[in-house]
């Protein structure tokens, strides 16, 4: 007797097959990746030091000149150097807060949806509060009164934007903890928290997965509004939010300071959503998640 | 006889019924009411029932799965029916369940190695080292390949999944297992090698089983004795060859003369109950049997029969049957 059963693929096949019949998710895969690249090769590509002023060579043209090969902006600095630079920073930031979203999400959620009762109740009663208010508002809050460092920013923004993925693990949970497995684990004696994590988490790590994607996306751009109204990363230090802050004096005889970060944004957000949307089609047809 | 392995008391297993927006109480759903077993070391108690009697619950609630609201469960002569987590756990080592479907009884994330380095682990059983010579250990009891251990449960049939379901009961040697419809959910043909290969470790290691079946042809293959239940009682208790032969209850009349006969075209007389069970949450008084009954008189509608002993080992608990 063979230990093998009816399965002719596995199912990192499988979902590799599903993924690839999605385009988008294929070109945002290459998209995210590119970005991802240039983010962590930044010193090396970039022509030079973002933050080197020179007033003799303001509002250069793209394409006018290979020392700055998409132009300078009001103080002479070199854009592509400043995009590819802000990218590490907008990018630090998304990653961050989205580690900091699943991370807490995935906690409340486990613990809600496992211990159900009166902690349940408390809980997602707390979700239903923090969900009340709209996200900037939040943000602005907290960044009046938190001083603007790299790790402040997307701890905030992470603390903010946990509510969705804790709903999403708390019905998976309540999905899962009825199985059997669960009480073969109970009937061995396992403790709370080794069901907890051990048995029951790696079972929800497709839509963990998906909605950790689709965060990094909606993390950068709230580093962008936040960064675009003052509250963000602070000058000299570039993010593509405030390259925009401060492109917009200029907008109307320089447009390209604005539209070159803007492009930026929207290019990594459209990246990471389309990722994220391939990969809930490839890893789980069932499931559906506002974004 | 000595005290048995397993002795159960009018164990209670009551839900409550609450409305959908307060909360409140409004009823109460009886699904285990006053159940009374006693399973002896070494031996096989069959219970029978139709779907929602109670049979599953009541094997749960042994287990301390769900809470029982009342009643007494003795094991090994100790009382356990209101410990908690801690006081368990000892306990959890010397019991254990093999469920009905083998693939909602594995867990999907993790190899069959790690599913039954789970026992060990939780109990602290040996040393992380020895721990897959442990594994291989039980993968050979079931009939299994050392191999299989690498391997997540999605890559084996119905039968070699229950197999390894079996495994993880036996890793800690407990004493008693429970099969909740252990093959019930297998082809038929599955359903002999696993029924032949849970009777071996019984022969082998002296096991006490609990099947919880609604097959009567299973029962009649593994059961030393049968409990029959119906709308959470046990309504008689019989050794295998009484039961089949010398039924009493007139629901087990019903339920063994609706088993399928081998031969065909042999008529015997089926005898058909009118109605439906009724409702655990509203169980009708006096007799849980005697809506549907065709001997009932007035006093069943009255009065709950005391289970009373007619034979050795045989009990019965209906007004109508005279010893």
């Amino acid at each position: 007797m063979s230990a093998t059963a009816a399965l002719p693929e596995s199912q990192i096949g499988r979902v590799w097959t599903r993924f690839r019949r999605h385009r988008l998710a294929l070109a945002g895969a290459a998209v995210v990746a590119l970005l991802l690249a240039s983010a962590l090769f930044a010193p090396v590509f970039a022509p030079q030091d973002p933050t080197l002023l020179d007033t003799a060579l303001r509002f250069r043209a793209p394409f006018a000149d290979w020392a700055h090969p998409l132009g300078t902006d009001e103080l002479g600095r070199d854009t592509l150097s400043r995009l590819l630079h802000g990218g590490r920073v907008s990018l630090t930031v998304g990653l961050v807060a989205m580690v900091t979203t699943v991370a807490t999400g995935a906690l409340i959620g486990i613990t809600a949806g496992f211990l159900g009762g009166w902690i349940d109740t408390l809980l997602m009663r707390f979700v239903d509060t923090m969900l009340c208010f709209p996200q900037v508002f939040l943000l602005l809050v907290v960044a009046a009164f938190v001083p603007p460092t790299l790790l402040s920013i997307s701890l905030v923004i992470g603390l903010t934007s946990w509510m969705e993925v804790s709903r999403i693990v708390r019905a998976e949970i309540l999905h899962l903890k009825e199985q059997d497995f669960v009480a073969a684990a109970r009937a061995l004696g396992a403790s709370r928290a080794r069901i907890m994590f051990r048995e029951l988490l790696p079972n929800a790590a497709a839509p963990i997965l998906v909605a950790a994607t689709l965060k990094v996306a909606s993390a950068v751009l709230m580093e962008s509004y936040i960064s675009y109204l003052g509250y963000g990363v602070q000058p000299p230090l570039a993010s593509w939010g405030n390259m925009l802050t401060n492109a917009q004096g200029y907008f109307d005889t320089v447009p390209w300071l604005a539209i070159l970060p803007g492009a930026a944004i929207t290019l990594t957000v459209m990246g990471f959503n389309f990722l994220g949307d391939g990969l809930r089609d490839a890893l789980d047809p069932r499931l559906r998640m506002d974004p | 006889m000595a005290e048995a392995l397993l002795k159960v008391a009018g164990l209670e297993v009551h839900f409550p019924l609450r409305s959908p927006f307060l909360q409140r109480r409004i009823g109460t759903v009886r699904a285990v009411d006053g159940v009374d077993l006693e399973v002896a070391r070494g031996e096989t108690l069959a219970i029978v029932g139709e779907s929602g009697c109670g049979k599953t619950t009541t094997g749960k609630a042994i287990l301390r799965l769900i809470d029982p609201t009342g009643g007494s469960i003795r094991f090994g002569g100790q009382e356990i029916a209101q410990h908690g987590t801690a006081a368990l756990a000892p306990f959890r080592r010397r019991m254990q369940i093999v469920f009905q479907d083998p693939y909602a009884s594995l867990n999907p994330r993790m190899t069959v190695g790690s599913i039954l380095a789970a026992p060990f682990e939780i109990h602290r059983i040996g040393q992380a080292r020895d721990r897959a010579e442990r594994v291989a250990g039980l993968l050979r009891t079931v009939g299994l390949p050392p191999e299989a251990a690498r391997r997540y449960p999605h890559e084996f049939s119905g039968g070699q999944r229950q197999r390894i379901g079996i495994a993880r009961a036996l890793a800690l040697e407990p004493e008693l297992i429970i099969g909740d419809e252990p093959v019930s959910a297998l082809d038929v043909s599955i359903q002999a090698q696993i029924i032949n290969l849970m009777k071996r470790l019984q022969a082998e290691r002296g096991l006490a089983y609990i099947m919880i079946s609604h097959n009567l042809a299973v029962v009649s293959h593994v059961a030393d004795r049968v409990a029959v239940m119906y709308l959470g009682r046990v309504v008689e208790t019989a050794p295998r060859e009484q039961l089949f032969f010398n039924a009493q209850h007139p629901y087990t009349q019903a339920l063994l003369s609706a088993v399928p006969e081998p031969v065909p075209g042999r008529r015997r007389s089926r005898q058909v109950l009118q109605g439906d069970v009724p409702s655990p949450a509203r169980p009708p008084k006096g007799c849980h049997f005697h809506p549907r009954c065709p001997i009932a008189q007035a006093r069943c509608a009255e009065e709950a029969p005391a289970s009373r002993i007619i034979a050795p080992g045989h009990a019965v608990a209906c007004h109508m049957v005279t010893p």
